[in-house]
């Protein structure tokens, strides 16, 4: 009371009359109507479900909008042909953003009409090829749902994990292992060990960071990302190991997986495979370690008040590394399901940032794991509709990071997307988790 | 957080004190020395003190028998250790584990080279070439930090910084407005941190990585669209690297201080500057006090808000500065993703460093000294994987932060966002 | 200088902190300006220096109207206050921090020179007699120095009207005596003081004139001389106050908590609780009183197991207690922190959830790890109809709920389930009158239901109205342990000064007499500056 600024708010000298008043107000002029949410438990209530839809929607649409901006300003024709015509150079322009958009949407989705019709028409082979980009959508979301899981698990108990691009790397080292080097079992022992080898390897890859924040204070955000650094060369370095490299290539690239470890694909001919699926029962686990379990509550307590969890009895240092293991063996879950489902093996830089794409889903799904699945199928239809984006149009893939970057930028920032829009203040997002700096 | 594991820690025993376990661990390096760096009887190491084939006043070399100079090491790394267990002086703690730490390197040093040589002069030149753009990112991060904003964006600011410095040099033809260019989109990155943190209030880790995200997909859209297709917008003039004359002569020092590139001395410049004008000055002060206690700082008449947007910007353009460096001061042309995580160790650096130019400096120099080494080591070929070298200066940033928790303080009021009434 | 605020209105979302507030203040007037939490007189101050702008209304310093944008212009007309929560940054020493702002450079090139600083300091210290070493670190100060250093930066400034906001939080009454001959001495110099508190037998001793606000108006304005404690409470208030809590006498029974020699250290290391004694029986009532920072804050952590002691034992039902905050609550104590926001719950979570923040892993809560709701539901229902908790639903986020309620959720929460020791550390504190009623009442209530209550304050009236026994805690220990009726609040002051009584017995005789052997003689009063005779603070 004497000496320090006010404890728990940043807000100014006296706040209390502010509080109490607006507090009374609320309670006398709206009686008995839901308001001010607690981050705790769910209770359908459509119209605060609707206005928190509407930030991240805004953001998704803004992002694209300023993508296309993109598009045409860095396109050397553009600039050529501005000074003499620029009504013709933008309406070009407008028309190569209208084309890559229209490649990207195709190549994510698909064309409706064609799938109504390939299903209409019976033909297995018909079916394929027009769910062909729901397929690819789907597939590229698999390894986004578990990552965007693991960073939900760790915001929600107040740590930033970014080492999740390491720790699926390490899931993926140690699935890879189980798949190829255990012979002679049949699928339903084999793919399971495989599973929970590639959860291990995730999991000790998530311990180092949670343990040394537990026991020495040290910020995870450096830790982590160190440890992404040290994964990435530790794959160089057991690709050159004799039993792991495949015998006869000089090149870094593993053994296969044998095919009683693989992960089958949902239809055959299309490359979706179950990892999907298991990636949908890991976030309806994690919603329930997070909201029905007594140590989701406490990751919560930890995330939201350290002090007054350490008053309720519970052991900090415990929770934190449970949490950052948790966190971890989901994101080796995104790197198993990458090597016993998609590719079958094990390269250098598989992953094309899932890790940081991670950060993104989980703040857009605002750390619930039903808003991560649909945030991940975004980023996977962004990511599946890429490719043929740059086959058809020329326009780069990384076009695609642009987007996804500008998609967090106003996710995180949903003052920024009101001012833009001019929309009045909602409700709380999911995503404030202030940071302490470095003290912990 | 500290303080919460800290009620848990010390109800364990209270003989297990953090200096005695460095004593301990003192011990365990020696015999680790010992164990780890043999084989080696019989042959010895030699170290280079000239530079280049022709020096100005030539240096013996000082060749040693290796396994010998080896056993010294952890015979002096076990002396220390016993010290340490009998003494635990707090004062002396620090010079102790710097011994240690270098019987440890030099004894590694000793073993890797051993039948071989090893130009010292060589090796500490480039701990100081790489240290650079630590160091800048540190300074960077400091700038932000001291006035209570946490910069992640170190990364961002630097990849963008040597795409933008690349270009602009490669267009213009000139190094210096290459330079400039580059300090500009520092800056602007800064301010946008300032922005989305200060004005909108968002998480400052967050924005941060926000930042880094989109610097580095978009470096990465423009480096595979545009200078893919026009190749004459990534090949920038260099500063070469200039010597100053008579100085630059003498022996040992000349060659590693006064044989440098321009942003070595940049960098020394900078470092002066940031030091007096944060300790010594009346803006310095502010932005300290801004850093400590905002509102205390807001209640004297101080405006906050604006001292923080002006510390981001100059952070910006700092590490804008040090970005160019990849490209003008090294390599030339701009790479994707060519900053591999300096400017994450620069902020290491600022952590271990105190929060102070200097202190950062020295650190950035222990970071660069890993990197030096390790490129040093692959050239000679040494027995040790090439993956596990390129490991070591991230391992070390992570013993460094863990080990430092506690013992340097950060400005109080870092990463608190700021309201006014 | 003549300092007038016509018709000021702040107004913050959703409630009017001030409403339409006149005042004047005369040169070298000492001018209290009394109310309870939250009634609007820290607003009103910060619009005068400067940290709000007002709504509506006009400031005149000597007739002219003024504007201040930020507490730059209010300094720059001579205006300087020194707030409740010290504005000093912790690292800096005195000097940096008086000079900060205002610094003295070396002529154009903004380098400092902090030889001109400290000889001006060290003026303007002899000048008032506000003692103080240029070179220290604020962090190693204790309090009353800390103010010295709050009150020479005004000073440095040249303030003609100095604004002290609850500056006797801090202070023994001893050290409020010290501070009010300060301010004697500045009002005779021509200096005004606005003098804010909630303490009314401080403004009745020193304030030339007194405004009492409540609810952000200004409800009446009187001298010391035309009035009395108990017309300014009802002005305060609203409506007559009872000032005395009405509770029969204790009957002690077996011994529940018992703390033997112990020694804690603090965050930084010092020895902040050091071989301390004190036990406390089912059945009454034991308040620790002392000025903040003597140990207190340690002591009830080590007491609820939130700290590992160094020294010593802290038994409960005869069971040890060693830093397991979990075991203590499982023998039966229940625990409200000092801090509601910062340890006693968890905002972002609901009320509900909040509710069975101790409990959340029992049955019938949780069966394993599954979390049952319907069972916490209905227990949150109860307890938030049972204990009078304003919030619409139990869903709501509890940091939305005011911070009476939120210190009923924390009531509720401890009181509801069988609990053999109740330690509260400044249950009270930042409450409405209401409130403090309330939670008055239900401690009295668990006492007579037989618990051991350890009550720690810093509000001597809120220790001398609940406490059957006061035990007087300075620098880490336990210097007396007196019984209601022999405690009146100057024994009390000279004891939290660290000032022994004349004749007074040792702690350890004290407790004697409490379990039951009688034959302690009144303690005389030490001779010690002049304090009123009656005057205490009910």
């Amino acid at each position: 009371m004497s000496d320090g600024p006010p404890r728990g708010t940043w807000v100014g000298p006296d706040t209390t009359m502010a509080h109490e008043a607006a507090i009374v107000d609320e309670a006398i002029q709206k009686p008995g109507k839901p308001e001010g949410r607690g981050r705790g438990w769910l209770r359908v209530d459509v119209r605060g479900v609707a206005r928190s839809l509407v930030v991240p929607i805004l953001a998704v649409f803004t992002a694209l909008v300023i993508g296309g901006f993109v598009i045409v300003l860095s396109d050397p024709a553009f600039w050529a042909a501005f000074p003499s015509d620029p009504i013709g150079a933008i309406v070009d322009g407008l028309r190569n953003v209208a084309a890559a958009y229209e490649a990207l949407f195709t190549g994510a989705i698909g064309s409706p009409t064609e799938i109504l019709q390939a299903i209409a028409s019976g033909d297995p082979a018909e079916i394929t090829k027009a769910l062909q980009p729901i397929s690819e959508t789907l597939l590229s979301a698999t390894p986004l749902i578990f990552a965007g899981l693991a960073v939900a698990v760790g915001f929600r108990a107040g740590l930033f994990n970014i080492g999740v691009e390491g720790q699926l790397y390490v899931g993926a080292i140690f699935a890879v292992y189980a798949g190829f080097a255990l012979t002679g079992l049949p699928w339903f022992i084999h793919l399971p060990i495989a599973i929970g080898a590639g959860m291990l390897g995730g999991a000790i890859w998530g311990f180092v960071p949670g343990f040394l924040k537990a026991k020495t204070g040290a910020h995870e955000v450096i830790v982590t990302i160190m440890m992404n650094y040290i994964a990435y060369q530790l794959v160089f370095l057991v690709l050159k190991a004799e039993g792991f490299q495949r015998p006869g290539r000089d090149d870094p690239i593993s053994q296969n997986v044998l095919p009683s470890a693989q992960l089958p694909p949902l239809i055959e001919g299309l490359r979706v495979h179950w990892g999907f699926i298991l990636a949908l029962v890991a976030a309806a686990v994690v919603s329930w370690i997070l909201f029905r379990s007594t140590k989701g509550y406490e990751f919560r307590a930890v995330g939201l008040n350290p002090g007054a969890a350490r008053y309720a009895g519970m052991n900090i240092s415990r929770t934190i590394i449970l949490a950052m293991v948790t966190s971890g063996a989901l994101a080796g879950l995104a790197g198993t399901s990458e090597m016993l489902g998609t590719s079958g093996r094990l390269t250098p830089g598989f992953s094309p940032g899932f890790g940081f794409d991670a950060i993104a889903i989980a703040l857009l799904g605002g750390s619930r794991p039903s808003g991560v699945v649909v945030a991940a199928i975004l980023f996977g239809a962004l990511r599946a509709g890429s490719t043929p984006m740059q086959a058809a149009t020329g326009t780069p893939v990384d076009l695609v990071v642009v987007i996804q970057a500008l998609i967090i930028m106003f996710v995180a920032a949903p003052a920024l997307v009101r001012a833009i829009y001019h929309i009045k203040a909602g409700r709380t997002t999911g995503t404030e988790v202030f940071s302490k700096g470095w003290g912990a | 957080m500290t303080a919460a594991t800290a009620t848990i820690a010390d109800a364990r025993s209270r003989w297990l004190t953090r200096e005695r376990v460095l004593g301990i661990g003192y011990l365990v390096v020696a015999l680790l020395i010992v164990l780890l760096f043999n084989g080696v009887a019989g042959e010895t190491t030699k170290f280079g003190f000239n530079s280049g084939p022709k020096p100005a006043i030539p240096l013996p070399d000082l060749v040693v028998p290796s396994q010998v100079t080896i056993y010294l090491m952890a015979g002096i790394a076990a002396f220390l250790g016993v010290v340490q267990l009998l003494r635990s002086g707090a004062r002396w703690w620090a010079i102790l584990f710097a011994f240690v730490a270098i019987a440890f390197v030099a004894a590694f040093i000793t073993w890797a080279a051993a039948g071989k040589s090893m130009s010292l002069v060589g090796l500490f030149s480039q701990t100081l070439q790489r240290s650079v753009p630590i160091t800048f990112g540190a300074l960077s991060g400091l700038l932000c930090e001291r006035a209570g904003v946490v910069n992640i964006a170190i990364e961002g600011m630097l990849l963008t910084g040597a795409f933008t410095g690349a270009v602009a040099a490669s267009i213009a033809g000139n190094v210096w407005i290459g330079l400039a260019a580059a300090v500009a989109v520092g800056g602007l990155l800064g301010l946008l941190l300032g922005v989305l943190a200060i004005r909108y209030l968002v998480d400052q880790i967050i924005a941060g990585t926000v930042i880094n995200i989109f610097a580095a997909g978009l470096t990465a859209f423009l480096a595979s669209k545009v200078l893919v297709k026009l190749p004459e917008l990534n090949n920038p003039p260099r500063f070469l690297p200039d010597k100053i004359p008579g100085l630059g002569d003498i022996p040992i020092v000349g060659p590693i201080l006064f044989t440098n590139s321009f942003f070595v001395f940049a960098m020394f410049v900078l470092i002066m500057v940031i030091h007096m004008a944060l300790f010594h000055t009346r803006w310095g002060l502010r932005v300290r006090a801004v850093g400590e206690h905002p509102i205390a700082a807001e209640t004297v008449g101080i405006n906050v808000i604006r001292t923080r947007y002006i510390n981001v910007l100059l952070g910006g353009m700092v590490a804008g500065f040090g970005g160019a460096y990849f490209t003008l001061g090294s390599t030339g042309s701009f790479d994707k993703g060519m900053t591999a995580g300096k400017g994450f160790i620069g902020l290491a650096a600022m952590i271990f460093g105190g929060w102070t130019p200097i202190g950062a400096f020295f650190a950035s120099l222990i970071f660069g000294f890993a990197d030096a080494l390790q490129n040093r080591l692959s050239i000679l070929n040494v027995g040790i994987p090439s993956e596990i070298l390129l490991m070591l200066p991230y391992i070390v940033t992570i013993a460094a932060v863990a080990g430092l928790v506690g013992r340097v303080r950060a400005p109080a009021a870092d990463g608190r966002p700021f309201k006014r009434e | 200088m003549r300092l007038e605020l016509h018709g000021i209105t702040k107004r913050f979302p959703g409630v009017v902190a001030n409403e339409g507030v006149d005042l004047v203040v005369e040169p070298g007037e000492i001018h209290a300006l009394l109310g309870e939490n939250g009634a609007g007189k820290s607003t009103l101050v910060n619009v005068l220096y400067g940290l709000y702008r007002p709504d509506e209304g006009s400031i005149h310093l000597d007739g002219r109207p003024t504007t201040f944008r930020d507490p730059g212009d209010a300094i720059a007309a001579g205006i300087g206050m020194v707030h409740q929560h010290f504005m000093l940054v912790p690292v800096f020493t005195v000097t940096e921090n008086v000079m900060l702002g205002v610094e003295s450079t070396r002529g154009r090139t903004g380098f400092l020179d902090y030889k001109t600083a400290r000889t001006k300091i060290a003026e303007v210290s002899e000048r008032h007699g506000l003692h103080v070493d240029p070179d220290a670190v604020i962090e190693d100060l204790p309090v009353g120095v800390r103010q010295r250093v709050e009150i020479i930066k005004t000073l440095y400034r040249h303030a003609d009207v100095l604004i002290l906001d609850e500056p006797t939080a801090v202070l023994t009454p001893q050290e409020d005596e010290e501070l009010f001959e300060i301010m004697r001495s500045l009002a005779k110099a021509g200096t005004s003081i606005i003098f804010i508190t909630h303490k009314l037998n401080e403004v009745l001793e020193v304030a030339d004139r007194i405004t009492v606000l409540r609810r952000g108006k200004v409800v009446g304005s009187t001298t010391p001389g035309e009035t009395n404690q108990n017309e300014l409470a009802a002005m305060m208030v609203g409506r007559n106050v009872d000032l005395v809590v009405d509770k029969g006498p204790a009957s002690p029974a077996e011994v529940v908590l018992e703390v033997a020699g112990l020694s804690v250290l603090d965050d930084r290391g010092q020895r902040a609780v050091d071989a301390l004694d004190l036990t406390v029986r089912a059945g009454e009532i034991v308040a620790v009183a002392g000025v903040q920072g003597n140990g207190q804050t340690e002591l009830v952590e080590a007491v609820t197991g939130m700290r590992a002691a160094i020294g010593g034992t802290v038994r409960i039902a005869g069971t040890a207690v060693k830093g397991a905050p979990r075991k203590v609550f499982e023998i039966g104590v229940a625990h409200i922190p000092e801090d509601r926001l910062e340890e006693g719950l968890v905002p972002g979570f609901t009320v509900a959830e909040n509710l069975i923040l101790n409990t959340y892993y029992l049955k019938p809560y949780a069966n394993g790890l599954s979390v049952q709701r319907d069972a916490i539901m209905a227990t949150a229902g109860e307890l938030v109809g049972q204990y009078d908790i304003r919030t619409p639903t139990i869903f709501n986020d509890v940091g939305n709920l005011s911070g009476g309620n939120q210190q009923k959720v924390i009531v509720a929460r401890e009181f509801s389930r069988p609990i053999k020791l109740l330690v509260a550390a400044q249950p009270t504190r930042g409450l409405d009158v209401g409130s403090i009623e309330y939670i008055h009442r239900r401690i009295v209530e668990k006492r007579d239901e037989g618990a051991a209550v350890l009550i720690v304050s810093t509000e001597l009236d809120e220790v001398l109205a609940l406490a059957d026994r006061i035990a007087v805690m300075y620098q880490g220990r336990i210097v007396a342990v007196l019984d209601q009726a022999d405690a009146t609040p100057e024994k009390l002051g000279l004891l939290m000064g660290g000032a022994q009584l004349e004749g007074a017995e040792p702690p350890a005789q004290v407790q004697l007499a409490a379990a039951g052997v009688t034959g302690v003689t009144e303690a005389t009063t030490a001779a010690g500056p002049d304090v009123p005779a009656d005057g205490g603070s009910r």
